[in-house]
């Protein structure tokens, strides 16, 4: 989907459509600076030094779990409850927020999946100058100091990261608008509370106090002082031609953390850039800030349509973690003190072993809301993901189907369109799972209809759909048309239900229907009523195959500053400003949450969406929004969605072709063959575009797409069990190189090659009219095998591999165990009980282990223990399947047809023996030019238990 | 009796013993209880491992039966309809493909057979096709007749209009010496003079349309010169206006407008208080008219001629013709070598679709498709074009339009001119096929 400007332009003045179709980059000029953000502005204005903040040692209490102690601004006096948490798995939580705030502020709910479990803290020693606490576990602690305020996680003598050691800490705290009769009478009524306060807490806290009233001329004056340094933007705030009220006044947040030894960080997504993120000294930093970004341009920071703002650092030592939990606008600036060093200079010191420690910093600024961060200490890769995911949850576990193929366009015009596209599929003997329908398909842009001439009747084209085994996916936008005469828009106005306006009214916008507005989602009954408009009877013309997609959820508002929500727009107690990063996790929320009621809980939700934030992975799949038919935006899907799934959101993937603009014909088969090999598999592209249908380019052209999508297929249940991994681990799916070989320094800012799961390494080409790539293949004491032509490589080597137009570099790790089906046929749901193949692995051990995962592909079943989860394992010219969940029961039809070992040596007989103590002689073939043996039908049940000796 | 005689023929064929998914052409490969050789020789194996759901050959052709190999075909006999071939990943995946239901026979899907109901249907449409083959090409035969005799008429009139255009210069050059007699003469004979110069500029005697079919609103407004109000853009509106309000004129009522127009001119010229120069408007606006009646003519003659309009001008009549069709939203019109444009229904400016450009079917019916292009163009996007496909009817007449890809519009039109001779239907050709 597309920015106002893509689809509205007809309507604009010429002037502004001229202007547009020259060029074909992002508009930055609509889009804040760091500069134009007054609170990133101020708050970056403050340069490290010295920190105003001191520990009030005195004010600390612990009790078993919890510890708190006040932190004084000694410019204001004023006064911060610093909140320190040991979470179980290696987690240290640190909650900053004022002592008193004038009113509350922001805490970020249904994020966290729960109340993180907590665990003991004890003071191992204290004096005047700070406090050391034990993290319990190995001799890992927290050191506090006081004066001024830091905050150092150490190992044994390594500090692992420090807070605030740069003395970046800012906490704006609420205030009183002094220009106004109301400050006036309201801050004499507070001043008066406060002296009654203060005599009733002497008591408590007499060493603060004492030190207050050693010196009140003192504080006088700075306070004084500090209240007169009102700022532009600090009240209100005007872009572009539209102006933030701030009612609420300066409330940024921002603290530093320091990693020493860390050269590499990762994370933060979205940002079209580099996995390794870059330092941001000579630039603005890493925005996070859901917006709806026209023409998207590649490597830099800006914002784009979703945010998760956590951070991962690693180094050859260890990996920990960051989740800063805010979901206002946030910007993070990373420097290090190796950036500006080239190769030769950090060669230079490390041969004068004079080197200083390298050091990555970084510093987080957000606008509204709390301090409240999670350090997930590792150390290795794979715990931070379970440590974040113990906190936020894990990726949903997707319908099988939607591991397929999907082909969407805006807009598949009407059913006759649907028809003929669906039975193209079938002429060219293409597999495909799902066919989208873009805005068009809707009366009038109002969401949950169908246009009654193009798609009069929706049931019959599903049903015909649902015949072939196939599905279909309809969008639903946010936006609501304002219009009396459409039910979703009465019932959701008459409930109250609309975000407001500073003023109090329904919230209007501009959006695809004209004016609209938007649900507050952040609501429970508003999204316990949305998830009921899903039902069957409720969202007339829809069946079991239809699921759904959100977009323009930052939200998308036209006529909005930065193309969305007016800041000062309100939910409820809280503003625009507090909650933005959210509004989309919630919608998509919502609408998974109608997908399985509808179904009586019973069917798992398939929910596509473009925004998101920490813990959008529970919810569906995540796409990179509007990108375009260039060989660079090919190249950049990779490292966005290694850094979504760095992050937790594994289930990702960007337009296949390109949205915007119209590919060549080698771009868009480049284009099929990498995305086939990334988590979301669809093709999507602009209505301005021309048709590009896997078939419109020649005989050849289709082939090789064909071919592709095909090799997808035979993937699937590889595919499906790793997402079942995801989903109970947490690990991505899509991984980058380091994640498996964390000490290789060398695949630490690779971003052209990847992983799926531990056993494939995928290098796509994705260069115009390249004759060949090379890719780094990983590990010492590994072995790789071409999944094409069996060829075994060596690891740890750059092997250049001369490619064609039909090459897609793949290669399965010695070790490992992957199964495929190879009966590819319409869609996946017609794989069901097809064979499985084995494409055993062997590493220089001639050993190799794998998974095998079965369920009914689309329930919730699995979680009643309705699975097959075995273990395979090559040892010993042993080959047996395992069961991995005993208490676990489900039946397939499913059976071994094959078995392909890689780097086997000639047995001279292979013998199955099944559970039943049966044993029978299998034949074989033996390629000894590959060292390929192919054993042929064994034929046991894919659930069953068997051994297979290979003599 | 034909027809049953076939029919039981059929069956008795299906009764002929060979591996499930075989036609019966391969039948002799598959020989029960030899070994089998793939049908590429690759290698040889037992029978028994024919359908035996693993695949052995690189070719499939051991599993015809089955899914199990990924490059093979499935044979249904489709009994009284069409035999066809299908992709083995389709056998017993759920979904009925063949209509004899023999791809499902281990699925649990529940397929009817529909082969009958499917040949009977078939049989009925290709029956009514005939039939509008048969009707259509004789009278594509006449229109081919037609045609020819109006390319003779064209390239007469050709050579007419040439001659006459002589005739009518050399009048002009006396109307020329009318004129500057009267920019002359003195005040007190300017009644006079006027009087004689407008009894000699008899339009009759002049006009270009005595030679000329028709004159239209596009070809009109090519000449900014005659701009009514001229303000610098002629309009689709002020042609029209011209030509008293409709997109063409033929022959007979150009006459009328021919008056029109010199009214017009002749009111708004009323205003100037200078004699003279209203002679000199006159004057300019006929030699104009002039001109440019006879450049039309010229033009559409030659253009006309030189049309491809098919292998025996079967398609000349669609010259100069526009049909018609209204949708729910626009009303497309089709004007065959010329062009296609949308206008929506209830009000708002017309939109080129695209301009003729060239026959563009396959190579074996080129004649099958037409292209329209560099229409009006489109917001960050190429200009409009459209696509034709001509199928056989009685009636000349556009069926269907849709916009498949932005700006690109595709438009279904029948019409006499592209049947062809309707085949000899006594016997339908696949039914041979199989037996």
């Amino acid at each position: 989907m597309a920015t106002f400007t893509a689809r509205m332009a007809p309507l604009l003045v010429l002037g502004l459509a001229l202007c547009l179709s020259g060029t074909w980059a992002v508009d930055k000029g609509n889009f804040k600076t760091c500069e134009q953000s007054a609170f990133c502005k101020r708050q970056r204005a403050l340069k490290p030094g010295e920190s105003p903040y001191r520990a009030l040692l005195e004010t600390m209490e612990l009790t078993n779990t919890r510890l708190t102690l006040q932190l004084i601004n000694d410019n204001n006096k004023v006064r911060l409850l610093l909140e320190l948490y040991r979470l179980q798995g290696n987690i240290t939580r640190v909650k900053i927020n004022e002592l008193k705030p004038l009113k509350p502020r922001y805490e970020v709910p249904d994020v966290l999946i729960r109340e993180p479990t907590t665990e003991p803290l004890s003071v191992l020693s204290q004096d005047e100058n700070g406090v050391v606490l034990s993290l319990g576990v190995e001799s890992q602690r927290v050191i506090i100091s006081a004066r001024p305020f830091r905050l150092d996680i150490m190992e044994g003598s390594d500090v692992l990261m420090s807070l605030n050691s740069r003395g970046l800490l800012a906490f704006e705290h609420l205030r009183m608008r002094k220009d106004t009769f109301s400050y006036k009478v309201t801050s004499t009524v507070a001043s008066v509370w406060d002296n009654i306060k203060r005599v009733f807490s002497s008591q408590a806290d007499p060493e603060a106090e004492k030190k207050e009233e050693a010196d009140p001329a003192n504080q006088a004056e700075t306070t004084k002082e500090e209240e007169e340094k009102v700022e532009d933007g600090m009240w209100e705030e005007t872009f572009k031609s539209h102006t933030d009220s701030k009612p609420n006044g300066p409330s940024a947040v921002s603290l530093d953390f320091s990693l020493p030894g860390v050269e590499h960080v990762y994370g933060i997504p979205e940002h079209a850039d580099t996995l390794r993120l870059k330092t941001t000294d000579n630039g603005d930093p890493y925005r996070l800030y859901n917006l709806d970004v026209f023409q998207y341009e590649l490597y830099n920071p800006m914002a784009l349509y979703g945010s998760v703002p956590v951070m991962v650092a690693h180094s050859a030592q260890r990996t920990t973690g960051i989740f800063w939990l805010n979901a206002a606008e946030t910007w993070v600036d990373i420097s290090s003190n190796t950036a500006g060093k080239t190769v030769f200079g950090k060669m230079l010191d490390y041969v004068q072993g004079s080197s200083e420690t390298p050091q990555t910093d970084v510093r987080w600024i957000s606008e509204s809301g709390i301090i409240d961060i999670f350090i997930m200490l590792g150390p290795t890769p794979k715990d931070v993901f379970s440590q974040y995911a113990s906190l936020t949850g894990t990726q949903s576990f997707p319908p099988l189907a939607s591991l397929g193929y999907h082909q969407c366009r805006w807009n598949y015009n009407d059913q006759e369109d649907v028809k003929s596209v669906d039975a193209g599929f079938d002429e060219h003997d293409i597999p495909y799972d799902f066919i989208w329908l873009d805005i068009e398909h809707t009366d009038g842009k109002r969401y949950f209809t169908w246009d009654p001439h193009k798609f009069a009747t929706p049931k019959e084209m599903l049903q015909g759909l649902m015949d072939k085994k196939r599905k279909m996916v309809a969008i639903v936008d946010p936006h609501i048309k304002v219009d009396g005469n459409y039910k979703i828009h009465n019932e959701i106005r008459s409930r109250g239900f609309y975000v407001k306006n500073k003023d109090g009214g329904d919230y209007e916008g501009w959006c695809w229907p004209g004016s609209a507005s938007y649900p507050d989602f952040t609501r429970a009954d508003m999204r316990a009523w949305w998830a009921s408009m899903f039902a069957y009877d409720q969202y007339e013309g829809t069946m079991e195959n239809l699921y759904t997609w959100n977009d323009m959820n930052e939200p998308s508002v036209f006529n909005g500053p930065e193309v969305t929500m007016h800041k000062d727009a309100t939910h409820g107690a809280w503003e625009h400003r507090d909650i933005h990063n959210l509004y989309g996790l919630y919608v998509q929320m919502a609408t998974a949450e109608g997908l399985i009621q509808r179904s009586g809980g019973v069917e798992r939700p398939f929910v596509l969406t473009r925004a998101f934030f920490a813990g959008s992975q529970r919810l569906g799949a995540v796409w990179t929004g509007d990108n375009a038919a260039e060989w660079g935006h090919l190249k950049i899907s990779i490292p966005m969605c290694l850094s979504m799934g760095l992050v937790g959101i594994s289930f990702c993937g960007a337009d296949i072709g390109g949205f915007f603009k119209s590919p060549s014909t080698e771009l868009l088969v480049r284009w099929y063959q990498a995305g086939a090999y990334q988590p979301f598999y669809r093709a999507h592209a602009h209505v301005d575009t021309p048709r590009r249908e896997p078939w419109l380019f020649g005989p050849e052209n289709t082939a090789l797409i064909r071919e592709a999508v095909r090799q997808r297929y035979t993937l699937l249940p590889y595919w499906y069990q790793l997402f079942y991994r995801a989903h109970v681990t947490g690990e991505p799916v899509m991984r980058p190189l380091w994640v498996e070989y964390p000490q290789d320094l060398a695949t630490f800012a690779l971003e052209d090659e990847y992983l799926i799961g531990r056993d494939l390494l995928v290098h796509p080409v994705v260069e115009e009219g390249a004759r060949g790539v090379t890719a780094y293949l990983p590990g010492k004491d590994e072995v790789w095998f071409d999944v094409h032509t069996f060829q075994k490589h060596n690891g740890a080597q750059n092997l250049y591999i001369p490619v064609t137009m039909s090459s897609i570099p793949v290669f399965q790790r010695g070790g490992s165990i992957i199964p495929r089906k190879l009966r590819v046929r319409r869609s996946s749901t017609c794989m069901e009980h097809d064979p499985y193949t084995l494409y055993v692995a062997l590493n220089l051990q001639r050993t190799a282990d794998g998974e095998l995962y079965i369920d009914d592909g689309h329930t919730f079943n699995y979680e009643k223990k309705e699975f097959i989860y075995r273990k395979l394992t090559f040892a010993n010219k042993v080959l047996s399947s395992v069961n991995l969940a005993p208490d676990a029961k489900f039946t397939t039809d499913s059976w071994i047809e094959r078995i392909i070992v890689l780097g086997a040596s000639k047995p001279s007989k292979v013998t199955l023996k099944t559970a039943d103590g049966q044993e029978k002689q299998l034949e074989f073939d033996f390629d000894a030019s590959m060292s390929v043996l192919t054993v042929r039908k064994p034929g046991m049940n894919a659930g069953a238990d068997w051994t297979m000796t290979f003599q | 009796w034909l027809l049953v005689c076939l029919l039981l023929k059929l069956f008795s064929a299906v009764e002929v013993q060979r591996p499930r998914g075989v036609p019966l052409s391969k039948r002799q490969f598959y020989e029960e209880g030899k070994p089998f050789t793939c049908l590429d020789g690759s290698r040889t194996i037992p029978f028994d491992r024919v359908n035996d759901d693993y695949c052995d050959c690189q070719d499939g052709s051991d599993e015809p039966g089955t899914a199990a190999c990924p490059n093979g075909s499935f044979h249904c006999t489709n009994a009284g309809f069409r035999p066809t071939f299908i992709p083995s990943s389709r056998i017993n995946d759920g979904i009925c493909d063949c209509c004899d239901t023999t791809d499902e026979y281990n699925s649990g899907a529940t397929c009817q057979n529909t082969c009958r109901e499917l040949g009977r249907k078939e049989r009925e449409s290709l029956q009514k096709m005939a039939e509008i083959a048969k009707e259509g090409f004789l009278l594509k035969q006449q229109l081919i007749h037609e045609a020819n005799r109006g390319l003779e008429d064209k390239k007469a009139k050709l050579g007419d209009v040439q001659g006459s255009k002589k005739d009518l210069e050399a009048k002009v050059e006396a109307l020329r010496t009318v004129k500057e007699a009267a920019e002359q003469p003195e005040r007190e004979a300017k009644e006079r003079h006027l009087k004689a110069w407008e009894g000699k500029l008899s339009f009759k005697s002049i006009s270009p349309s005595t030679v000329c079919n028709d004159v239209s609103v596009p070809e009109l407004l090519s000449h900014s010169e005659l701009d009514p109000d001229a303000d610098g853009s002629f309009t689709e509106a002020e042609a029209q206006g011209l030509l008293g309000g409709v997109d063409k004129v033929d022959t007979a009522a150009f006459e009328s407008i021919w008056s029109n127009v010199k009214e017009k001119y002749m009111s708004e010229v009323r205003h100037y208080t200078s004699f003279f120069f209203l002679i000199n408007s006159k004057f300019h606006v006929k030699f104009i008219l002039f001109n440019f009646g006879f450049g039309i003519c010229f033009r559409n003659l030659e253009k006309e001629i030189s049309f491809d309009f098919g292998p025996s001008s079967e398609f000349a009549y669609l010259y100069s013709q526009c049909y018609e069709l209204t949708t729910s939203e626009y009303i497309y019109r089709l004007c065959p070598f010329n062009r296609v444009t949308q206008k929506p229904k209830f009000g708002g400016s017309e939109t080129n679709l695209g301009s003729w450009g060239k026959w563009a079917g396959p190579e074996d019916s080129i004649y099958s498709v037409m292209k329209y292009e560099h229409g009006t163009g489109c917001w960050q996007g190429p200009s409009r074009s459209t696509t034709v496909k001509l199928t056989c009817g009685k009636e000349t007449v556009v069926t269907s339009t849709s916009e498949p890809s932005r700006c690109e519009y595709l438009m279904e039109f029948t019409c006499p001119a592209i049947c062809q001779e309707p085949p000899n239907l006594e016997i339908s050709s696949h039914e041979h096929q199989e037996l």
